[in-house]
């Protein structure tokens, strides 16, 4: 009988005193398998996501935090050769089952990568180019309102708001993650998936990413996978710790670093692996 | 398979350091008891010179915390032990301060009559250095169990205090011209039972180091 990790229902930071205070569960996982051909990278997970938190993935290299990343909105199934067995079910909806729209999918579990990867265009058509090839806008009006509040979200507007028509390659490294988020939050996806995005940025780039996630929590379900411990305990509610493809234990992020319940996580966390 | 990490010398060397600070509060009270006992104001004295090096023990730990937490982030039980320590450093400084306030009364008393002894007070003292010793043993060993029984234990030194308070009442009450010394000695009796408190804080960090269990005022 696999042993299932439900996150504990948490009081969330919240910087809108109008939102939720209590995060329901927004996609739950149910004995999740997942194959590179024959090896398998992730075993049996079962983990509940609450509603409108930030929820950190830590563990060491191979672990496969990106990888189970990348199973809640489908992005494996461009990877050949890949398998997968259990549910992923976003609002009770399994995200595996035949017939599911995997486009409409990402448009509601959007992601932002590692490495910013603005398209050779300018910022606006950057931002905007999710509305247009999914027609979510109506008017030009209504696109250029929608691009001004994803810059807005990704606190990004003030820094780029007089030169929209420029190409989103002069912007910074960390200009451009932001973009980069602006892109993903521009067609209101519900869940949002952070695969290391602070990893390449100087610290005050950093400083700003994290910012802008603790802000975003308030409107979007985050979830992040980060090799830094400490930007896990800064960003996050909840903390899950993988391992060798399995999710050694899931809890809130002030539990997981002052005392985890698993001596494997506190191995980890306090560099104790060899 | 865990590997040598740089942290775990600084955590020894601040769990060494942690211990010479209770030792010292420990050696403190005890020539501050013997000079009260046998009028000795040399040892008194020495007591009080040697507070500076307490003072600056402590602070020294309090570096050695900050460095280790700006430094090398820790987390878990390496957290709640720098947590610990960098708590319990200022207390067991102020125990020694219990103990320079006792070889100050001292000091005063020795050049007054000697008074009849009041047995509960090195009762008390004894009592109080038991449970520092004891309290320093279980941080050493991270023993949850044995500090709660050390709070536990707090309640013989404050029954002890009780008595010892109305038997000084009633001394200034039947020699009202010993009064001004039974009052010092009322004092010392004080300074034993803080340190029985202080104590009861020690061993409450030390449950909170080895089971993330705050106990601090929940009785």
């Amino acid at each position: 009988m696999p042993v299932q990790m439900v996150a504990p229902k948490i009081e969330v930071k919240s910087t809108q005193a109008q939102q939720p205070l209590v995060g329901q569960a927004k996609v739950l996982v149910r004995n999740l398998d997942f194959f590179y051909g024959k090896f398998q990278a992730l075993h049996n997970i079962s983990i509940d996501i609450p509603e409108r938190i930030v929820m950190a993935f830590i563990g060491p290299s191979g672990c496969g935090k990106s990888t189970f990343l990348r199973t809640l909105n489908r992005m494996n199934d461009v990877i050949p050769a890949t398998r997968v067995g259990g549910e992923v079910l976003l609002d009770g909806n399994d995200i595996y089952a035949p017939g599911t729209d995997v486009v409409e999918l990402r448009r509601r579990v959007g992601m932002v990568f590692q490495k910013s990867n603005p398209f050779p265009k300018s910022i606006f058509d950057n931002v905007a180019y999710g509305l247009r090839i999914n027609r979510i806008t109506e008017s030009s009006s209504e696109l250029v309102g929608r691009v001004e509040q994803a810059l807005k979200d990704a606190a990004l507007w003030n820094e780029v708001k007089d030169r929209l028509k420029t190409s989103a390659l002069s912007l910074s490294g960390g200009q451009q993650q932001r973009l980069c988020i602006a892109r993903a939050l521009a067609i209101r996806p519900e869940v949002l998936l952070m695969d290391e995005p602070a990893s390449a940025l100087d610290p005050i780039a950093t400083g700003k990413i994290e910012e802008l996630i603790f802000d975003l929590k308030a409107q979007y379900t985050i979830v992040i996978v980060t090799h830094n411990m400490q930007q896990a305990a800064r960003v996050s509610d909840t903390t899950a710790f993988f391992l060798l493809g399995k999710l050694i234990e899931v809890n809130s992020t002030e539990k997981m670093f002052t005392a985890p319940t698993e001596k494997l996580t506190e191995d980890y966390i306090t560099g104790r692996f060899g | 398979m865990e590997m040598h990490r740089h942290l775990d010398d600084e955590l020894s060397s601040l769990r060494d350091r942690v211990l010479l600070l209770g030792g010292e509060a420990e050696e403190a009270l005890e020539r501050a008891m013997y000079s009260l006992r046998e009028r000795d104001t040399t040892v008194a004295k020495q007591v009080l010179k040697n507070d500076d090096q307490i003072d600056h023990l402590e602070v020294e730990i309090d570096r050695q915390c900050i460095d280790i937490i700006a430094l090398r982030q820790p987390a878990a039980r390496d957290l709640r032990f720098v947590i610990s320590v960098a708590k319990m450093a200022p207390v067991l400084e102020r125990i020694a301060d219990h103990a320079c306030n006792i070889a100050r009364a001292a000091i005063d008393l020795n050049t007054e009559p000697e008074l009849k002894p009041v047995l509960d007070l090195s009762r008390m003292a004894d009592h109080a250095r038991e449970m520092l010793r004891n309290s320093l043993d279980a941080f050493t060993t991270n023993d949850a169990i044995k500090a709660r029984e050390i709070i536990k234990s707090d309640s013989e030194i404050n029954d002890l205090y009780n008595h010892t308070f109305h038997r000084l009442i009633e001394l200034m009450v039947t020699e009202p011209a010993t009064a001004t010394r039974d009052a010092r000695l009322l004092f010392v009796a004080k300074h034993l039972e803080r340190i029985g408190d202080y104590v009861t804080d020690i061993c409450e960090l030390t449950v909170y180091m080895a089971e993330a269990q705050f106990i601090k005022h929940t009785n």
